[in-house]
This record gives structure tokens, sequence and C-alpha cells, in this order.
């Protein structure tokens, strides 16, 4: 095995980009933090004026916060679209219900009897709030705004999902390419941060009474400094925007290739792909990266660039399964085999968009595909013995996969169980040579340069066959993993550049050099 | 002059206060005396608007208490509560110094002001300024809420069973300082208290309420020795020797044999 580069490492290679992070982070935390205070505060005392609007106002609240984080982002898109705007309102509202609910329980705190003797010295209630609620409440409501950080530093790190950066992009790349130390490198900073600002708060918290008039004044300014981080602007300009996925953002074969070998200067987002492709139909993006048999493809329109120096190996996708599992039954290797070489790329591509585009289940598109080809049978008695299949959290593999328990279960007498929407690569190989699955689908390439990750000259050589990459990491999986790679399915899901068809043929730009002319003109 | 004329409180279906109308005389201290429940503390609360009165009018000086800003109401009168109402996060120095700020002083005249009242109430300024409330105890406390409520030197001062919270020799230690302040000769004073002896001692004229209405209202004296019924009378019984005790000169042998003769007369 290689050595892997050090945590220490990569953090100096990258410490460029990590401060960028960092700052952009600190950026979303603080921006939506104070927004959420702007509107959370007055929010907070005006429900402990109207009592009857304070169920409306908390339970409102409430309900903001049950929603998962990624689907809050994802509902954003279609409003507001990609970038820090979507992002920062989705924090926003998530800080939102503990400064409310903390003003609220800290006023209402207060108590009763220094509340009416503020009332009868003759305090107007404007001066009974300044003079004696709010600074009575200032611990309370502290402590929900420290909620709210802590909150927000985490959540903040989806926001590399939609393009509005943060240490989000180190997590999740890393994930996806299966680099512990690029998690690592997002990860901690992203923990220290929340560690860090949680501690100052809660100096300020604790603070004396004459010290907390002092941070009353003071916290606005720290606010609007920190929120300010948010909008420096970083990258190139050009008049494209490319919008890559975390993963493709650290590949040799992605966003690295393409400056080195292309020499491609571009406007860059890092942005998930499940938002990827309704960004650039919406003219969000121009660019994107993409899968070549992706069904979105035919959906919006999009076109591949021809990838003419050839950085992007070929992705064959075959099941990758646990020899002793071959071994324990033997007449499953055959049985597997009998979807190699059924599946080439527009057939893919077309299942894909079945899924995708026309919101058929993966199982439908399965039975109808095996049924089609003649090679769907029923159920057998599935009381020999129990095969696990895991998948990857998108819809090829979960077609992929329910085809290969239906061949299982119509040929075998094994029973099938799936555990579909394992995150990423790092998540299914882990699984998988921890014992927790049996089998998936994974690809030539990814296995080779997110998982074996030989150097970069190896690398290079073996890229250019479909057969060169199959054997490597077929042979070094076999000895160094005790994983069989049976035979490749057929269609290669290739890393791919697309544009808008339109755009593309109005700028007469058909492969990846073309685009690097383009924008060098440009300029 | 405080003029209270057919007040009426209710809440929901409870009546707290029920019809009552009286005067309270400039430069008086009025003593509303009753069980709990009477409908004392509803009452005074009424005066400074603290809480409005269903029906009736109050009016302080001839002019209604509802025509005026209620803010400006209630600066130009002193509150004394009984768990003090004392701001957790100010210093001694802010709390006194709370209304005199409110009405905008020049800081000089504020400061004068605050060390003039604390050496009057026996708060050791150069200890106590910039101490904060929780590091009093509950009869130096009280003192300040005393301070509190004088510092605008307001010619009217509304108390709330002022030293209801106390033990009984702090309590008789702050009354006595209190009753020696030069500063109340010329106040108006309401004072509402369920404690016989308090009233007694600090009262010009005692109203002495029962479910929300006026039992008897009249000086000590009228209500100890010519009682208007039986409730005032079963009110007053286990002090009475001790009140008429307390209220014979030095001296006088037949006026302490009638009290002896009365208190006879009651036991058998």
């Amino acid at each position: 095995m290689e050595q892997h580069e050090s945590l220490w490492l990569f953090l100096q290679q990258q410490s460029g980009k990590l401060l960028q992070q960092t700052i952009q982070h600190i950026g979303l935390t603080f921006i939506s933090l104070l927004i959420a205070i702007l509107i959370g505060l007055p929010l907070g005392i005006y429900i402990t004026r109207s009592k009857r609007m304070a169920g409306v106002v908390l339970g409102v609240a409430g309900i903001l916060q049950t929603i998962p984080s990624i689907a809050l982002l994802g509902f954003m898109i279609p409003l507001l679209g990609i970038g820090p705007i979507p992002a920062i309102t989705a924090l926003f509202l998530y800080a939102l219900l503990p400064v409310i609910r903390n003003t609220y329980e800290g006023i209402n705190g207060v108590d009763a009897g220094v509340r009416e003797a503020a009332t009868a010295m003759g305090m107007t209630p404007l001066q009974r709030l300044l003079r004696v609620e709010l600074v009575l409440a200032f611990p309370v409501i502290m402590a929900g705004i420290r909620t709210a950080t802590v909150i927000n530093v985490g959540v903040g790190t989806l926001a590399a999902y939609i393009a509005a950066g943060g240490l989000g992009e180190f997590i999740f790349g890393g994930i996806a390419l299966n680099n512990t130390n690029m998690i690592l490198a997002g990860a901690i900073p992203a923990a220290l941060l929340a560690i860090l600002l949680d501690f100052l708060l809660s100096l300020v918290q604790h603070t004396g009474n004459k010290g907390r008039r002092r941070a009353i004044a003071f916290l606005p300014v720290a606010l609007l400094v920190f929120s300010s981080f948010s909008v420096i602007p970083i990258g190139y300009s050009s008049r494209l925007l490319a919008g890559f996925t975390p993963e493709f953002m650290g590949r040799r074969d992605g966003d690295i290739g393409l400056r080195t070998v292309y020499g491609l200067h571009i406007r860059t987002v890092v942005i998930s792909d499940a938002v990827m492709y309704k960004a650039i139909y919406n003219h969000k993006l121009d660019v994107i990266s993409g899968y070549s048999t992706d069904g979105r493809l035919k959906a919006y329109d999009l076109i591949v660039l021809d990838d003419d120096k050839k950085i992007f190996p070929p992705y064959y996708a075959a099941p990758v399964i646990r020899k002793e599992v071959l071994t324990k039954y033997p007449e499953l290797a055959p049985v597997l085999n009998k979807l190699a070489g059924k599946i080439n790329d527009s057939l893919m591509t077309l299942l894909n968009y079945k899924a995708e585009y026309e919101g058929q289940s993966p199982q439908r598109i399965a039975r109808d595909f095996l049924t089609g080809q003649g090679l769907y049978r029923t159920p057998g008695t599935g009381n020999k013995g129990m095969v696990i299949l895991g998948s990857k959290i998108f819809p090829e593999q979960y077609i992929l996969t329910d085809m290969y328990a239906m061949l299982i279960r119509g040929y075998t007498d094994l029973q099938v169980e799936s555990k579909t929407g394992l995150g990423g690569t790092k998540i299914c190989f882990e699984a998988l040579t921890h014992g927790q699955i049996d089998m998936y689908p994974e690809y030539t390439g990814t296995a080779l340069l997110a998982i074996l990750q030989p150097p970069p000259d190896v690398a290079g050589r073996l890229a250019t066959s479909r057969d060169s990459v199959y054997n490597y990491v077929s042979q070094r999986f076999d000895r160094e993993y005790g994983l069989t790679w049976l035979e490749p399915i057929g269609f290669n899901n290739a890393y791919a550049l697309m544009m808008r068809r339109s755009q593309a043929r109005q700028l007469g730009i058909q492969t990846i050099s073309d685009l690097t002319n383009y924008l060098k003109k440009e300029r | 002059m405080i003029e209270v004329k057919n007040i009426t409180k209710t809440f929901g279906a409870y009546i707290a206060v029920d019809d009552i109308s009286f005067t309270v005389q400039e430069g008086e201290t009025v003593v509303f005396l009753g069980s709990s429940g009477s409908g004392k503390t509803t009452l005074l609360k009424m005066i400074n608007r603290l809480l409005e009165p269903d029906s009736g009018e109050i009016r302080i000086d001839g002019r209604g208490i509802v025509d005026q800003r209620v803010e400006d109401l209630r600066r130009k009168i002193g509150y004394v509560f009984q768990n003090t109402g004392l701001f957790p996060h100010y210093t001694i120095e802010e709390n006194i110094a709370t209304v005199p700020r409110l009405l905008r002083w020049d800081r000089q005249r504020i400061a004068e002001r605050t060390i003039t009242l604390m050496e009057k109430l026996q708060l050791r300024p150069e200890q106590y300024l910039t101490a904060y409330p929780r590091e009093l105890s509950g009869g130096q406390q009280q003192r300040v809420g005393i301070a509190r409520a004088l510092a605008a030197d307001p010619p009217i001062l509304l108390m709330d069973e002022p030293f209801g919270a106390l033990d009984p020799i702090t309590r008789s230690n702050v009354r006595k300082d209190f009753k020696e302040l030069d500063e109340l000769r010329s106040k108006t004073i309401v004072l509402v208290t369920h404690d016989i002896q308090e009233a007694f001692e600090l009262a010009d004229r005692i109203l002495l309420m029962d479910k929300g209405r006026i039992v008897q209202q009249g000086t000590p004296d009228e209500l100890l020795f010519r009682p208007s019924g039986d409730y005032v009378r079963q009110f007053l019984k286990e002090q009475r020797f001790q009140l008429e005790a307390e209220r014979i000169a030095p001296g006088d042998y037949p006026a302490l044999i009638r009290a002896f003769d009365h208190f006879k007369t009651r036991e058998s």
C-alpha cells in the first residue's frame, strides 16, 4: 500500500483552501445568527407581551427545527437558487427557535416582584424592557444564542451541498474520495470552531452586570464583523460558472486534472450532485461535473463535453463481492454474471431517466428490464441463507441492486437483504470490508482513484484502457482485501463535463479544449 | 390629598374591593389594616394604577389619576414592597437612584441625594454604595427599598407590608428608624399591614378592612374605645390590653385601672 500523506501534511498543502473555507464557514454561521437575533429577539419579546401568539410562534419555529437540514436546503433551491443566500436562509431558520424560545423564557423568568417594582417606579414599558427585563434575562438569552451558534456551525457544513462553501467541502469531498485526512481537515476545524465560539460566548454570558452592558453594546459589532466574512469574494472571475461536486474537486481525474492537463480556469463553486442538475437547468450554473449515464442528462437537455485529452478514466460498473461469500454459495457468481454486458451507456441513461425524471421506482425499472431480457424468474424458497446487498445513494445503484436481488431470488434459494443508500464510496467500501454487506456495484475508475490511489504516473498509464484498469483493480482487490470483481455490466459511467445544449451550441463548445479556449479568449 | 370614591375591583367572580370610599388628608398617615384577602393590597395598588379599578374614581390633589401619564403619576408616588422588589442587577446606589434618573436629575444631585438617604437609613455609604442587594441582610434591603421610594422626594408614599418579611427584632429596629425619619414629616403615607401593633404605632387613621369593605375607619383611639361592632372588637381582642396600656400617660393610674378592668371583664 502507498504511504498515506499525513493529516499535517495535508493541512499544510491545503492551508489556503482551509483558511478560505473556515472564513466562509464563520461568515455563514454569523450572518445567519445575526439575522436570527435581529428577528428572533423582537419576536421573543413580542410573545411575552401577547401570550396568545406565544404558542403559535414557538410552534412554527419548532416545526422548522424538525425539518431535516438537507431537506430544508433542498426546499431552498427552487426559491432562492444555490449559493450563500439559500444556505444562510436555512441556517437562519434553524437558529430561530433557540433565540426566540430563550428570549421568551428568559424574560418570563424575571421575578414578578422585580418587574412590578420597575413599573411602580414609573418606568415606561420600554425602559422596563431595556433596563430590567433584558438585562436580567441576558444569561438565558445568551444560552439560546450559544445553542444557535453551535447548531449553525454543525449544519453549516451542509452548505457545501448547495455551493455556499464552508468546511463541508472538505468533509463531503473526503467522504466521497475515501480520504480520511480530507474529512478530518474539515471536521476538526468545524468542531474546534464550534467549541471556540461556544466558549467565547459563554464568557459573554457569564460576565457581571457591568460587563453585561458592555457586551450588549459590543456583541452586535462582533456579529457584524464576522458576518462580513461571508461577502468576501472568492475564486476567479469568469463569465461562466462551474459547479463541481466535493468529490470532483479533490480528484486527479477531476478539477485537478482539468487545471493541469487542460489549463482550464473557471469560476467554480462546490455543490451536491443532488441539486447540481437543477441548478444548471435553471441557469444558475453553466458547467457541471456529472456522470455520463445520468438520466438527468436527458431530462434537462444537457450535453457531455468530449474529453479530448483523456483525463477521465473508464468507470465500468461491476459487482464487487466478498470471496468467502462466493466460496460459501458457489451458485452466486454465474447468477450475478447474467447481467454482464447487458447494459450499455445509452440503456443505462434511459433506465436512470425513468427513475429520476419519470419517477418510476427502481424495483419496477429493474423488473421491467429483467422481464424484457427474459431473465426474470419468480423467487425461490429463500431458505438457504442470506446475502446482503449494498448500494451507494443514487438511482443507478438502486436499480442495479434491485436487479441483482431479483436475480439471486429467482435463480437460487438464497434470501436477500438490501442496505441501500450507503452515503458514498468510503462508506460502501468500509461496510464491505467489515462484512456488514456482502456485495455492491462499484466502478473501476472509483476503485482505482478513490480506494487504491496508486501514484499519479501509474494511474495515468492505466487510465487509457478499459481492460487495464479492470485487471489492475481486480488483482489488487483480490490480494489486499479478499474481494472479487465479477464481470462488468457493460456501461461506462465516467465523469464528464456537461453544459446546456443550447448554450454549448451558441458558444460553439463541443470539447473540454473548446471550453478552455473560450475562457482564455474571454479574458 | 387622596380622594377615593366608590372603588370596586373584581378578579373574575371574586370581589376584591367592594365600593370603597375614603379620603387621605395631606401629611396624614393612613393604615389599611386587615387579614389576608381583605382587599387592602388591591386597594393600595389602585392608587398608583398598578391595578385599574372596575369602577369608581381616585383623585390626587383634586386631579383624577387617569388624567395624566401613568409614568408621571408613579414617579410622584414612592412605593415600598413587602419583598423589597430591589433590582438585583443594580448596585445599592443605582437602586436608590432609579426614580431621580427617570426624572433626569443631574448626576451631582443624584449622588448627593443617594448618600443623604443612605445615611438617614443607617446604611454606611462607603460600605454599601457599590454593593448589590444580595450582599445585604433582609433588614438592610428593606432600608434600601424605603430609600428608593423616598429618593425623588415624592409627596405620597405607598407601603405594602413594608416590614412584613422581617424577623421581629429587625422589624422593630427598621420601624423605629422609619418613624424617626424627618423625611416623612410632611408626607402623605398609605401603609398596608395585617400587624395590629404596627397599625396602631404608625397610623393617624386606620381603615379596618374585611372582605373588600371598610368595617370601621377612625383614629386608633376610636377603634379601640369606640368599636363600631363585634368584628372590630373581635379583631383587636388579643392585643387590646397592650394597646390600651400603651395609650396611658405615665402616672395616670385611674386610666390604668380602667384598662385593667376592661381586660378582666373581657376575660370573664
